[in-house]
């Protein structure tokens, strides 16, 4: 494992020197990587073991957008602001989750459950746009360089920020991955009713990754919203970004740790990549794109592509039908 | 009764018709193939595009605009069969509907890429009629009548041709039907063109009182999901009954609040009522 550990500290060694060397756009691509591969993480935790929300818009949104209102309306720091965010959306989780698990929500009815919650907050910050600037979109106070309102010019900060954010989920992704949960989650994504039979607390495991999941990506809205200093309901919560996160984590591969940040590292490369081969005349040609390798990878490798990667190289019994339902 | 709200409720009732013909379409494809179509409403999309593109800028005469559009969405439909669930009807269902949420992200940008985002419109506007003081739609009211049509030529279709029987009996039980000499691929196809020719319909309906843009589906694509569910997955009737039931709620909501918050309360009376009745309103 020497070798193993040598490559990773190498790999870590870079990662922190690249802000030395690299130009404001590329510092803006890497951090959009890191963040969106973060929240692609996150909502991993819950899709590899056949929980497949389309409600994580609803948590993206209501962490972004609860430290930006505070801010603005109460000067209320964002390192009150996030943790309160971060909390209503485990709130959200576990007042959506409880029930479904209670009742046996799952498949289709988990999926188009959670889908009417991202519309359900998207919808509501539209509302309410007297105070959130409804489809116009919301753009927290300026402070300049500040500790205090978590707020940065220099790329270099949130590169950090998000670097450290970014080690953090796959921290907590290797311990679900490599803890005793993982083989209880595995067993009830297989046959829920056989799991409680063995004696797994179905509930409290599918909470548990539930709430992570939630606490995880609403972080990630948070400080995705203070780097980019404007918010809007159809970039941060709603159908659409519930389905960004779902497909990204899907075509990166769930089931492997790096795969949800491929799938951040892909889908970016090909929208910027098309953006600057085309120019913005052609406006839709990345999703046009995007949409068909979407399907064709749900066909051909539902596993994503470090999925198929890492099946070529056969470890221990992970070819299973995926996901299951 | 407050006359405007008496207003909003017919309204409620107008818009129950279209979004029940969608639903019917939706839990038809969900009975036969156990499939959501999640990017069912943009097919109503490249519908109204279709209509729009004839009827406006080509010159046609609306009736064949309209029929066009409908025999397009129904090949469409046998197209989205064909492509995307046949080769992955045996993995599991989430993966059918990712798949086709592939496909609406797909449709939403190559509409995009072709038409722009600007809202177009066909163009017609037809009458408003008064009676007592109540100002009804005539494109509401069409839509409402077509819309019923609709249900009832499927209706009749499931129940006095031979492949209608065949269609409902493998909404029964899939393998039994096998055995019973149903040649299953026939029977999805047909189900994928009628699901087709439904959203054509309602894409028809649609294009007389709404603009045309390439994320119009995801104006009402959820609240048809979230009816279908409210319904029962697959069970017609009970979506039929949720249609009327949430068009009600959005409409009655809309007269005391805002669109948005009507949809909200919609969505959020969906979500409580799942926890009540988890197998769909009319479930046993």
């Amino acid at each position: 494992m020497t070798a193993r550990h040598a490559a990773l500290a190498v790999a870590l060694a870079i990662l922190a020197a690249l802000p030395l060397v690299a130009s404001p756009y590329f510092m803006h691509l890497l951090i959009q990587i890191l963040l969106w591969g973060f929240v692609y993480t996150a909502w991993s935790l819950m899709g590899r073991f056949g929980l497949v929300s389309l409600g994580h818009g609803a948590f993206m949104g209501v962490g972004a957008y609860v430290p930006a209102l505070l801010w603005n309306y109460y000067g209320v720091t964002p390192w009150l602001g996030i943790p309160l965010g971060v909390a209503l959306a485990v709130l959200l989780a576990l007042v959506i989750g409880y029930p479904c698990f209670r009742l046996r929500v799952v498949g289709h009815y988990f999926a188009l459950v959670t889908l009417a919650l991202s519309q359900v907050v998207m919808l509501s910050i539209v509302a309410a746009r007297d105070f959130t600037g409804g489809s116009l979109g919301f753009t927290p106070k300026a402070a300049g360089h500040s500790w205090l309102a978590l707020q940065f010019p220099e790329k270099g900060y949130f590169y950090g920020i998000a670097l450290v954010l970014w080690l953090a989920g796959l921290a907590v992704w290797w311990r679900i991955d490599r803890g005793i949960g993982r083989e209880a989650l595995d067993a009830i994504s297989e046959d829920e009713e056989a799991a409680a039979a063995i004696g797994i607390d179905v509930m409290r495991e599918k909470l548990r990754v539930t709430v992570a999941s939630a606490a995880l990506t609403a972080l990630g809205g948070a400080i995705y919203g203070q780097y980019m200093m404007y918010l809007n309901p159809e970039t941060v919560s709603g159908i659409a970004v519930s389905l960004q996160i779902v497909f990204a984590a899907i075509v990166g591969g769930m089931y492997a740790v790096l795969g949800p940040t491929a799938g951040a590292v892909l889908t970016l490369l090909l929208n910027e990549g098309l953006r600057v081969a085309f120019g913005t005349s052609f406006i839709g040609a990345a999703n046009t794109i995007y949409g068909v390798l979407l399907i064709l990878c749900i066909i051909f490798m539902p596993r994503g592509i470090l999925g198929a990667l890492d099946r070529v190289k056969p470890r221990d019994a992970r070819a299973k039908a995926v996901p299951a339902e | 009764m407050d006359i405007y709200l008496l207003e909003a409720v017919i309204n409620g009732i107008l818009l129950g018709g279209v979004l029940a013909l969608l639903a019917l379409g939706l839990n038809l494809i969900f009975g036969v193939i156990d499939v959501v179509w999640i990017a069912y409403a943009d097919l109503v999309m490249c519908g109204m595009y279709a209509i729009y593109w004839f009827y406006a800028e080509f010159g046609w005469p609306l009736p064949l605009a309209c029929a066009v559009a409908l025999l397009g969405v129904a090949a469409l439909g046998v197209l989205v069969h064909v492509l995307i669930i046949a080769p992955i009807l045996g993995s599991a269902p989430i993966n059918q509907l990712l798949a086709t949420g592939g496909l609406l992200f797909f449709l939403q940008s190559f509409a995009t890429l072709l038409f722009g985002t600007e809202f177009r419109n066909v163009g017609i506007r037809l009458p408003i009629i008064e009676i007592a003081d109540i100002y009804i739609s005539t494109a509401r009211l069409l839509a409402f009548a077509m819309a019923l049509a609709g249900a009832v030529a499927l209706y009749v279709f499931l129940r006095r041709t031979f492949i209608g029987t065949a269609i409902r009996a493998i909404a029964q039980d899939r393998d039994i039907v096998g055995l019973m000499g149903v040649d299953q691929r026939r029977v999805y196809l047909v189900t994928s063109a009628i699901g087709g020719a439904l959203a054509g319909l309602a894409a028809c309906l649609l294009a007389l009182q709404y603009d045309v843009h390439p994320f119009i589906g995801n104006t009402f694509g959820p609240l048809i999901f979230i009816i279908c569910v409210l319904g029962g997955l697959g069970d017609m009737i009970g979506g039929f009954v949720a249609a009327f039931i949430m068009a009600q709620i959005i409409s009655i909501g809309g007269y005391y609040s805002s669109t948005e918050l009507s949809y909200v309360l919609a969505f959020v009376f969906f979500i409580a009522l799942m926890f009540v009745r988890p197998r769909g309103v009319l479930a046993r």
